[in-house]
């Protein structure tokens, strides 16, 4: 049970696919501006890694292991595609804001990369929770970014004001740059370095390390 | 490995194609109904917030009731019934050959390419009077075509409201074509002076003392483009080439 636990947990923060894994920066960056949009796209994420790693979890034993890669692709794809239609049925509004990026969730590397390395190799249901584990993971992340986006570059929240913009008789002057996709680089970053900071079995080590000088550089040398 | 087989493999193949094309057409044909009438809703949200007529948590449906789709040929600036409006689709019919015209590069202010044949026009009006018309227009600004609507009061000359609905530019600088502060300042400017299309955005603010101030717009900052782009739209849109011979039928009442 406790294992089921980890599974799920894990990814959340001891091993972050965006974090720790670097994955799936691209969508992180493009569909973060605001927080309901990002939240739908979170969701979409969970709902796909999740029943991906399912799928291919069911048939990991019929899969030919020269195929594999293209039947992983074909049901994420056939997935992605649903969760696609159900969109723009249910939440019109919101997948329009979305509009390639659902349908990117295909190339996401997270959706891949889970598949590959877990599902492929352990049965259906930890590998759904797995999947789960990591969409959620990719989702904390996420929502972190489109916090401080949405906050800063647009004064609001969920489309709500908190601060009042100058242009509308407020004091707040937006920060312009946070509205732009750029800005997600620096926010994943400092995550990356806060979470580093408190779990610091993260850290890398150093590949090689530059030794201190011994003497001064000598002149014409 | 068993697994490896050609015959396996070809097998799997085709069966994991066959059910997740099942899976996939399923999903897009029951969906279908459902996403039809949402862009269906959509396009009417927009065409009364455009007009102004669109209140918070009122009924789309029941507010667009007001509002009379009608077809114009953009040809002869008249009403024409030779196609019916409700399974008109004018984004496709404007990259069709045989339904619309190539530009000469000199009319195509707002860089569309091609002009169809026919227009949809949405007229509001109350107790047999004209009250509104909402016109769609579009054009190329920085990265994108803007697709939006203009509404004009009866006089046919007034600003009642302007809004995209669909365009992709820059967020916080291009994108603020959707900031309700800058439509704002649509409502009540002149488009039409000495019968030439004067409406424009300009660099800075509107000086309201300026003799032009009525057919001004503040520019949107951080975006030359973008600006220029609307300004042409909206030359070209109550442009000769655009709607403005229909404009004239109206008011003369021979449309």
């Amino acid at each position: 049970m406790s294992n089921t636990k980890e599974t799920l947990v894990n990814p959340i923060f001891e091993n972050n696919p965006i974090a720790l894994q670097i994955l799936g920066i691209c969508s992180a960056l493009a569909v973060t501006s605001s927080l309901s949009v990002t939240m739908v796209m979170c969701l979409s994420v969970i709902v796909v890694t999740g029943f991906s790693n399912f799928f291919v979890s069911l048939i990991r034993n019929y899969i030919p292991s020269n195929i594999r890669i293209i039947a992983q692709m074909v049901i994420i794809a056939s997935l992605v595609i649903v969760v696609d239609q159900v969109l723009k049925a249910v939440a019109y509004e919101i997948s329009k804001q979305l509009s390639v990026f659902v349908g990117l969730i295909i190339t996401n590397c997270i959706v891949m990369g889970r598949a590959e390395a877990f599902a492929m190799k352990n049965p259906p249901i930890p590998s759904f929770i797995d999947g789960v584990g990591n969409g959620l993971g990719y989702s904390i992340v996420l929502i972190v970014v489109a916090f401080f986006r949405e906050l800063f570059g647009a004064g609001k929240l969920f489309g709500m004001d908190v601060l009042p913009l100058a242009t509308e008789g407020g004091w707040y002057i937006p920060n312009g740059l946070m509205l732009l996709p750029p800005s997600a680089f620096f926010l994943i970053g400092f995550f990356i370095w806060a979470l580093r900071a408190w779990k610091t079995a993260q850290v890398e080590e150093e590949e090689f390390k530059i030794t201190a000088n011994t003497s001064p550089v000598q002149e014409g040398a | 490995m068993a697994n490896d087989t050609v015959q396996k493999t070809v097998m799997v193949a085709l069966a994991l194609c066959v059910v997740c094309s099942l899976v996939v057409s399923t999903a897009a044909v029951s969906l279908k109904p459902a996403q039809e009438a949402n862009k269906v809703l959509d396009r009417k949200r927009n065409i009364l917030a455009a007009a102004g007529m669109l209140e918070e948590g009122g009924d789309v449906e029941e507010l667009f009731s007001q509002v009379t789709t009608k077809v114009v040929d953009l040809r002869t600036g008249k009403f024409s019934d030779d196609i019916d409006s409700e399974n008109y689709d004018q984004k496709k019919a404007a990259k069709e050959p045989l339904r619309s015209d190539e530009l000469e590069s000199a009319d195509d202010v707002a860089k569309i390419g091609r002009r169809e044949h026919y227009s949809l026009v949405y007229v509001i009006e109350t107790n047999g009077q004209l009250d509104k018309v909402i016109l769609p227009v579009r054009g190329y600004g920085l990265w994108s075509t803007l697709y939006g609507f203009l509404a004009l009061e009866s006089d046919l000359n007034t600003v009642s409201g302007l809004g995209f609905y669909e365009h992709a530019e820059t967020p916080g600088l291009g994108g603020e074509v959707d900031n309700p502060s800058w439509k704002g300042q649509w409502p009540g400017k002149k488009v039409y002076k000495d019968g030439d299309a004067a409406i424009a955005l300009i660099k800075g603010k509107v000086n309201p003392n300026s003799a032009n101030a009525s057919y001004q717009i503040d520019g949107l900052a951080g975006a030359t483009l973008t600006s220029v782009g609307i300004t042409n739209l909206m030359k070209f849109w109550l442009g000769k080439m655009g709607f403005q011979p229909f404009l004239n039928n109206l008011q003369a009442g021979e449309a």
